[in-house]
């Protein structure tokens, strides 16, 4: 049987190998006639080769971005559940899973009915339209405002992951104290007034803040600094304020439940990041591989600096600062990796680290706030700093955005772009704190925000889902 | 017939549940417990925040002996749980009144 495969695979290889002598011969075989005939025949071959062409960069391009496109998802599920769901106390561990697993399901179909419309339909300064809705009009056809080699099927389902992902991040803040259907009522509600316009506004056509696509203020966000990680990190900091702290902190003792499990979903969001960002060129090309390079190399400057950091504070390095680390540096990255080299990836990774180090055991203490899982600490710190930062080392060597030769960022001279950067990062704040209190609000009145606290000491699992994590008698 | 209860650290059950097999001892009950005697805790920092563990894990070794053999039992783990620093745990001994094998309701010594 093993020598069969083996030949079989033999076989396929020549058969493929031999596919474009064939295509090669078949011209070179064709009659030659009068110098019009010939002519005429060379610029339909020539016409045919282009064809060919296009259709193998679409294959290489549409390749990629499907498997970015699943790389994403895996961010989120596993990647996340598991990440946050280490972090939570053991009651609380399939609540918090459970919310972004439903966000996986619920934001897909609200995609599919109006949300890719809303954000990538249209070209309104602030919101898209309503002509893709229902996905009218979103097939095999690349749509080439956006990536013209790929289906706009690939980018629809390639977009839809990180508008899964977004409010995802935000529960890290409501963790262990949120009420289900409280949670998905403010999410649907965000999903459609806050991350819709955001992400129009960023990357949609007209936009204002669109750098490629003529944006009154051109903001470099290459992967979603602003539109992710600036987007739910306030408002995760919004929802910890609103909510309040949990029963009994910060005097009772949370320590995470299974830094096993934050372990695992911190690597598979490191792995995943690469489809994130590195997919965010739309096109497996040069610069994918550029932002799949500075991708990985702040993120290991992240865990690092954040390592160092806590070892000189306590005198130990543990592993779930390294993994937070890695975390504060993917989302650093994630505005800058399609604009900047390996090098001052590096120092953005190193930054980041140390800031978000600071933010998440300095500033949250000082100023009291219980942001259970430090979505604040970490996707809004670290994506304010990213942002700002892509603004200074942003270079037209790796992504010559403004046009050929044009500077980009401070390294090139343009320093006026971390005014840009600045305005970007200003709207996403304003916005994402107006937008939260106010759904917030509405939230309340329908269903309420907060568990009872009887509720709350019980645990989510039982209470919101009448289940648990873990039947140790079973 | 006399109980034998032991708390001892989880790092010595090995040795202990060897050595106590050697000298003939062939059934016990052991459970995971949390406690502290003398022991003062560890902290643990999470992100910063600190937590003073005080309740830590040690195994409880439960043994229902005829006297004879209780003071070789005692010996035993005295020898095997024992590491000299504190937080090496404690050995509690009681009078049983009767024991009852559920299979068959033998009693007294011939039940253990």
């Amino acid at each position: 049987m093993k020598h069969l495969g083996w030949k079989c695979c033999l076989l396929m290889t020549m058969v493929l190998a031999s596919l474009p002598l064939f295509a090669q011969q078949a011209p070179s075989s064709a009659p030659t006639g009068s110098p019009a005939a010939t002519s005429a025949s060379v610029s339909e071959q020539l016409k045919q080769l282009d064809q060919r062409v296009t259709a193998a960069q679409s294959a290489g391009d549409n390749a990629w971005m499907l498997v970015s496109a699943a790389l994403v998802l895996m961010m989120t599920g596993p990647g996340l559940a598991l990440f946050y769901g280490g972090l939570v106390r053991r009651k609380n561990t399939l609540a918090i899973m459970m919310q972004s697993f439903l966000l996986m399901a619920l934001i897909s179909v609200l995609w599919a009915l109006v949300g890719y419309s809303l954000c990538f339909g249209g070209n309104g300064p602030v919101i898209g339209g309503f002509e893709h809705a229902f996905l009218r009009g979103v097939g095999a056809d690349p749509n080439p405002d956006y990536a013209g080699t790929i289906p706009q099927s690939t980018f629809m389902i390639y977009q839809l992951m990180f508008a899964i992902i977004t409010p995802a991040l935000i529960t890290g803040a409501t963790a262990e104290r949120m009420k289900f259907s409280g949670t998905i009522l403010f999410l649907t509600l965000w999903f459609l007034v806050v991350y819709a316009p955001l992400a129009h506004m960023v990357w949609g056509k007209g936009g204002i803040l669109n750098a490629s696509l003529a944006g009154k203020f051109p903001t470099l966000d290459f992967a979603g600094g602003t539109v992710v990680h600036i987007s739910s990190g306030v408002s995760a900091l919004v929802c910890a304020l609103y909510l309040g702290k949990r029963t009994g902190y910060p005097k009772q003792p949370m320590p995470p439940h299974s830094l096993v499990l934050s372990f695992i979903g911190a690597c598979l969001l490191w792995v995943g990041w690469f489809g994130f960002n590195a997919g965010s060129a739309l096109a497996a090309n040069a610069l994918a591989t550029s932002a799949f390079v500075a991708t990985h190399m702040a993120t290991a400057a992240a865990a690092i600096s954040w390592s160092i950091a806590e070892w000189l504070k306590n005198g130990r390095a543990s592993a779930l600062g390294a993994i937070s680390g890695a975390v504060a540096g993917l989302v650093a990255i994630t505005p800058a990796a399609g604009f900047v080299a390996p090098m001052p990836a590096l120092a953005i990774g190193f930054i980041a680290g140390l800031v978000c180090y600071f933010m998440v055991t300095k500033v949250k203490s000082i100023f009291g706030y219980d942001d259970a899982l430090d979505a604040f600490g970490v996707h809004g710190a670290g994506g304010t700093i990213g942002a700002l930062l892509t603004g200074v080392f942003a270079q037209q060597v790796i992504n010559p955005i403004f046009g050929a030769g044009k500077a980009v960022g401070g390294l090139d001279g343009h320093w006026g772009q971390l005014g840009n950067q600045l305005v970007g990062v200003l709207i996403a704040w304003g916005f994402a704190l107006v937008g939260t209190i106010v759904l917030l609000k509405i939230t309340d009145m329908i269903t309420g925000v907060r568990v009872s606290e009887t509720e709350e000491v019980e645990g989510l699992d039982i209470t919101q889902h009448g289940e648990e994590a873990y039947n140790l008698e079973s | 017939m006399m109980k034998i209860e032991a708390i001892i650290q989880p790092s010595r059950f090995e040795s202990v549940k060897d050595a106590l097999r050697e000298i003939g001892i062939e059934g016990m009950t052991v459970t995971e417990v949390r406690g502290h005697g003398r022991q003062k805790g560890h902290t643990e920092v999470y992100r910063g925040r600190e937590y003073t563990v005080d309740l830590l894990p040690k195994l409880k070794l439960e043994m229902v002996l005829p006297d004879p053999l209780v003071q070789r039992a005692v010996d035993t783990i005295l020898k095997t749980a024992k590491t000299g620093k504190i937080g090496d745990g404690k050995i509690f001994l009681s009078r049983i009144e009767e024991a009852i094998r559920i299979r068959n309701e033998e009693r007294g010594e011939n039940a253990l």
